[in-house]
């Protein structure tokens, strides 16, 4: 088949600094990647044209790049399940990280996060004569996590990066849930109370992107919600987010639906009256509007079977 | 065509707006509803935090309930409707899983077999309805009206759980609804990313600066409004756009549309019935150039 690669173009020493789009037409063969076709641009139609890749089989992590505005290993990418019905198919370098030049992303701040959660083994006790070991049963459910090939594709279409660059972001948390979760690991406490600050766990805004672009099943936000669990049970509840949970949780309880005028206040604390003067304008712009739930909670007819199935599966997982 | 219907907690809380507006449409569209009184919030992710089973074991008893009624689910809410999905595939998937699940189901008399069909209202139009049919429904074109698609994060992703490899329509059936009811369709990069809701309360810049970001960009490409199936992106989107402009420093006045709103503006149904007054950033402009190119 006949393909236009879309492709973004960036020369740091050329004086436009926001580089442009370039189109390639080249004919491909279905069982083709999105890197096969651009090795075939820089080999035979521009060599000036930079990217980065290695292993060419989902392995290496190298060649993570945004196709189509959406992160992908582009060596996992076939052509044909990619093009537009115009045979298009647009490719950029990935988000959220410096582009070094054209598809070149710089893996810097990737790497100064995972460094950021001090992804080794932290024990307390004498060194054993050989190595750590843990039962494998502990260690299956960690696998997934183990998965990771560090391409950086949850963290170029992280919704909370895009907007915070001081956010840990997907990557870094997953690696620190595979640390909180193995059982030679005794730095929990530290780890987690760390991360439940600003930056980490709690920031995340469950948008999904990561668990949909990972190219390996690694589901970053499902680790990250994995750790809001453990912080919560550790005692790192004195924060906004464990707050909400814990208040959400709670009103679906009692009333079987969610409380929505209590669970800001329920969030905040009742008495962190700066917060809740910052909500003010917008309660009151609400309230004249009659744009609010109302005054009365009301539980859900038969909110006590709820309330029981809660009692029965709360302190299972 | 009748359906369970499940009107989630914020269409009859923070956006008592959209429910009247849902009814009155799915009333004009022929579409009958048992309204799921008794059935319990999603747990809307949040309640999943701490811990997935209990919120499957509630959503599980939601699909037993349908089931007893023999029929499928309708949504109204991105939220409810991702979270509902994501339920049914592991309840699906593991079927020891679902045992344990009806075990404790089964001392209310419930059980879930598996059979439930989970929709939005935005599936069933593109699905069940069907576009040509939706345009027989259409009285009042909104021909020049500019319209950005907001989806809300869970009726987009995980696609594995949202059914899109069955129903690859799934996926920009938003715009085909705004080309049908006769507006333009602003495309925009922020479409399926996040409104900033979940964090809120935790976050406020983080999650008002998602708000500037998404509204000043369809603004900036010509919308006239936006329209979107969640409600929770709705709060944000509307309720939170007057701090994100001041945190900004620029005017935005973009008007965030539910979807059934959208809907019944062009069935020709009254504003005022669907709570287009309700609205945090007015709709009055919007709503005198429907009426024009009407």
């Amino acid at each position: 088949m006949e393909v236009t690669l879309n492709v973004k173009r960036f020369d740091p020493e050329s004086e436009s600094s926001h580089g442009y789009f370039q189109e390639y037409s080249l004919e491909v063969e279905d069982y083709q990647t999105v890197l096969d076709a651009l090795i075939k641009v820089r080999e035979e139609m521009d060599g000036s044209l930079a990217l980065r890749c290695s292993c060419r089989a989902a392995i290496c992590g190298s060649c993570s790049m945004r196709v189509n505005g959406h992160a992908k290993l582009a060596c996992k990418t076939k052509i044909k399940d990619v093009a537009t019905l115009d045979q298009r198919v647009t490719v950029e370098p990935m988000g959220n990280l410096p582009v070094v030049k054209d598809l070149v992303s710089d893996m810097k701040p990737f790497w100064d996060k995972i460094r950021a959660v001090q992804p080794w083994l932290q024990t307390n006790g004498p060194e054993p004569e050989e190595e750590y070991t843990a039962k494998n049963e502990a260690m299956l459910h960690l696998t997934g996590v183990m998965s990771c090939i560090m391409c950086g594709a949850c963290v170029s279409d992280c919704t909370v990066l895009e907007v915070d660059k001081n956010f840990l972001g997907p990557a870094a948390l997953a690696k620190s849930y595979r640390f909180v979760l193995d059982p030679r690991d005794e730095s929990d406490n530290e780890r987690l109370g760390r991360y439940s600050q600003y930056g980490g766990i709690w920031d995340c805004t469950r948008c999904m992107e990561c668990v949909q672009v990972c190219p390996k099943g690694v589901a970053p936000m499902d680790r990250i919600m994995g750790l809001r669990d453990a912080a919560i049970v550790a005692g790192y509840t004195n924060n906004n987010g464990s707050r909400h949970t814990e208040a959400f949780t709670e009103s679906v309880k009692h009333s079987g639906r969610v409380d929505e005028l209590r669970l800001p206040l329920k969030t905040f604390g009742m008495f962190n009256f700066p917060a809740l003067l910052r909500f003010l304008p917008v309660g009151l712009r609400a309230i004249r509007r009659g744009k609010m739930p109302p005054l009365i909670h009301k539980a859900i007819p038969g909110a006590k079977k709820v309330k029981r199935i809660f009692e029965k599966v709360e302190g299972t997982r | 065509m009748k359906y369970a219907f499940f009107p989630g907690c914020v269409s009859r809380g923070g956006c008592p707006e959209l429910y009247p507006a849902a009814l009155g449409v799915c009333e004009r569209l022929g579409i009958e509803l048992e309204i799921m009184e008794g059935a319990s919030c999603t747990g809307a992710g949040v309640l999943q935090e701490k811990n997935q089973r209990l919120g499957d074991t509630l959503n599980a008893r939601t699909f037993a309930m349908a089931e007893a009624l023999g029929l499928p689910i309708m949504t109204i809410c991105s939220t409810c409707q991702g979270v509902m999905s994501q339920a049914h595939k592991r309840l699906g998937d593991d079927l020891a899983y679902r045992g344990e699940i009806n075990q404790v189901l089964a001392e209310e008399g419930l059980e879930y077999k598996g059979e439930v069909v989970v929709k939005h209202l935005l599936w069933i139009l593109v699905e069940d309805i069907g576009l040509e049919t939706l345009k027989g429904f259409i009285t009042t074109p909104l021909a020049g009206l500019r319209v950005a698609p907001f989806y809300g994060c869970y009726i987009i992703r995980p696609t594995g759980a949202l059914g899109f490899d069955e129903h690859p329509e799934r996926e920009d059936s938003l715009e085909r609804v705004i080309e049908t009811l006769g507006a333009d369709v602003v495309d925009f990069a922020g479409k399926t990313k996040c409104c900033g809701f979940p964090i809120l309360t935790i976050n406020e810049r983080n999650s008002v600066d998602m708000v500037a970001n998404h509204t000043i960009d369809a603004k900036g490409l010509g919308a006239d409004a936006m329209v979107t199936p969640c409600p929770l992106c709705h709060l944000n989107l509307d309720g939170f756009q007057p701090k994100a402009s001041a945190q900004r420093g620029i005017k935005i006045d973009l008007p965030i549309l539910h979807l059934p709103q959208v809907l019944g503006l062009a069935m020709g149904m009254d504003p005022k019935s669907m709570g287009l007054s309700r609205h945090i950033v007015s709709t009055k402009k919007l709503l005198s150039r429907v009426a024009v190119s009407a």
